[in-house]
């Protein structure tokens, strides 16, 4: 494969902005699942004890929060649903067996993406807004300690589910080859477009 | 502090070791509070700053006799004013707030941080400050409003029922300074005799409802009531009529703890299973080709 043949995907700009969310996202894991479990409470260590892990993770929730909300701007559009999303979705068994032949043709994201998108918005909003009512150092007056009962299992429901999606989000980069290009260098071959997203593949190839 | 009592302890929070059990001679303890007996002096309050070596700050007055007005991280006892009207008669209820020291701690049971909170074999739930780290999930377990977290060291504070005291086989302080003995502290299987006197007592005098508040719904509490309507324990400056931990709490401290780790352990295998057995998703030179096809001798 010539260097040439390739197709750009994500701008300097976007890859940054993912990268920000993907570190305070995989923070935001360990120092949750570190107060979640005892067996985990370990992972404080890494952020300098037990009240600094307390302290620090709110905080990261809020870059969280304002770096995702760039990645929603960027690309909400491009996630809307679609006719062929719904066949896709109702193919997912071949597609996890990677027999894809006869599908139909993929804009930017696929059904699966579009889910991983849309899946982790709705969890970061409710993420953000359970966590600032257990954020007792700003917001400690402002609820009831049913409020707070309550969005302390909403927001560990919550982030269990954000886990779950990140894992499938990391699999789907490891499973099919060329795709971590995207985000490392904002580009990926011709064939991995047109195998993978033919329509938006055309429509890149076709730009003057 | 370090925690006292090393090879007393029944209980740790968010630990999974065995405690020690060497010792088999643990007896309950228990504090008697009879509500009947008590005339409102708050030398309970002056005992508990002086022997914890604390100090409320001067604070205002809500135009009751409620001073301060609630529990704060230095008091960690206030007694609770309430005029109870009923048909012509007034009564003047009063109750020493504080920790219950549940049996079974909703406190302990939330706390993440290993060793913040430890139950002894006597029955005293302590807060160990050294291993808080100020996340305010006691406050989230506990059934009776009772930690208060510090403003200025973000550590959470409540009665310790002077367990450094009952140590060494003294009884806590409140109980050592209350002028009427209305507070009564010994075994909990005596305290119990005791209270069934007092119970017959004001019963005698009218007092049909009389009854102990040692509430089932959290195993029982260290810290009981003798209380003339024992009926209506939300009558005492709103004491839960049936105090348990919150089912919110039982299923965030319960079932989903296993439940979740075992999902993502479950998602990573699936994974890991569908990699090993699929191998990875490639672009074939067929794929390649065609791709050229369509780009011509475009570069894009």
């Amino acid at each position: 494969m010539s260097e040439g043949k390739i197709v750009s995907r994500y701008t300097t700009g976007a890859r940054i902005n993912h990268w920000i969310t993907a570190a305070s996202l995989i923070l935001l894991a360990l120092s949750g699942l570190a107060l979640f479990h005892p067996s985990l409470f370990f992972l404080t260590n890494l952020f300098g004890g037990g009240q600094a892990t307390r302290a620090i993770h709110p905080w990261i929730g809020v870059v969280l929060l304002l770096s995702f909300t760039g990645l929603f701007i960027r690309f909400f559009s491009l996630n809307l649903w679609k006719p062929e999303d719904t066949v896709w979705m109702k193919n997912l068994g071949k597609v996890i067996n990677d027999q894809e032949e006869g599908m139909p043709e993929l804009g930017k994201y696929n059904a699966g993406q579009k889910l991983v998108f849309w899946g982790q918005s709705i969890l970061i909003l409710l993420l953000f807004c359970s966590g600032l009512v257990l954020w007792d150092v700003y917001f400690e007056d402002y609820t009831t300690i049913d409020q707070k009962r309550l969005a302390a299992v909403i927001h560990a429901l919550c982030a269990i589910g954000a886990i779950l999606i990140w894992i499938v989000h990391v699999y789907a980069v490891i499973w099919v080859r060329g795709t971590l290009r995207a985000m490392t260098r904002g580009s990926v071959t011709r064939g991995w477009g047109f195998k993978h997203h033919r329509k938006w593949f055309r429509q890149e190839v076709g730009k003057p | 502090m370090a925690t006292l009592q090393s090879l007393d302890i029944r209980r740790r929070s968010a630990s999974t070791e065995v405690p020690p059990q060497i010792r088999q001679s643990a007896v309950e303890v228990a504090k008697l509070i009879d509500v009947s007996k008590c005339i409102g002096c708050k030398a309970c309050q002056a005992a508990c700053l002086e022997w914890n070596d604390l100090k409320q700050p001067i604070g205002y007055t809500d135009g009751t006799y409620n001073n301060p007005t609630d529990l704060t991280p230095a008091s960690w006892t206030v007694m609770r004013f309430t005029e109870y009207e009923h048909g012509d008669d007034l009564e003047w209820l009063i109750r020493k707030d504080g920790c219950m020291h549940c049996d079974d701690p909703g406190c302990l049971k939330a706390c993440p941080a290993p060793g913040a909170i430890v139950q002894y074999t006597n029955g005293i739930v302590d807060f160990v400050q050294e291993n808080c780290i100020g996340c305010g999930y006691c406050v989230k377990g506990c059934p009776f409003n009772i930690p208060r977290i510090s403003k200025v060291d973000r550590k959470a504070y409540k009665c310790s029922l002077c367990s450094d005291r009952v140590s060494v086989g003294q009884a806590p302080a409140c109980a050592k300074a209350c002028p009427t003995q209305a507070i009564y502290f010994g075994s909990k299987d005596d305290m119990i005799v005791h209270a069934e006197h007092r119970i017959a007592d004001l019963k005698s005098r009218g007092f049909k409802n009389a009854g102990l508040y040692n509430p089932p719904g959290v195993g029982g509490t260290h810290v009981m009531y003798v209380l003339h309507y024992a009926d209506k324990p939300s009558l005492y400056a709103g004491l839960p009529d049936d105090p348990h931990i919150s089912p919110i709490v039982g299923l965030w401290k319960g079932a989903l703890k296993p439940i979740s780790l075992a999902v993502i352990a479950f998602a990573g295998v699936f994974g890991f299973l569908h990699y090993v057995t699929k191998g990875p998703n490639e672009v074939s030179e067929s794929d390649d080709k065609k791709a050229d096809e369509i780009a011509g001798g475009r570069r894009p």
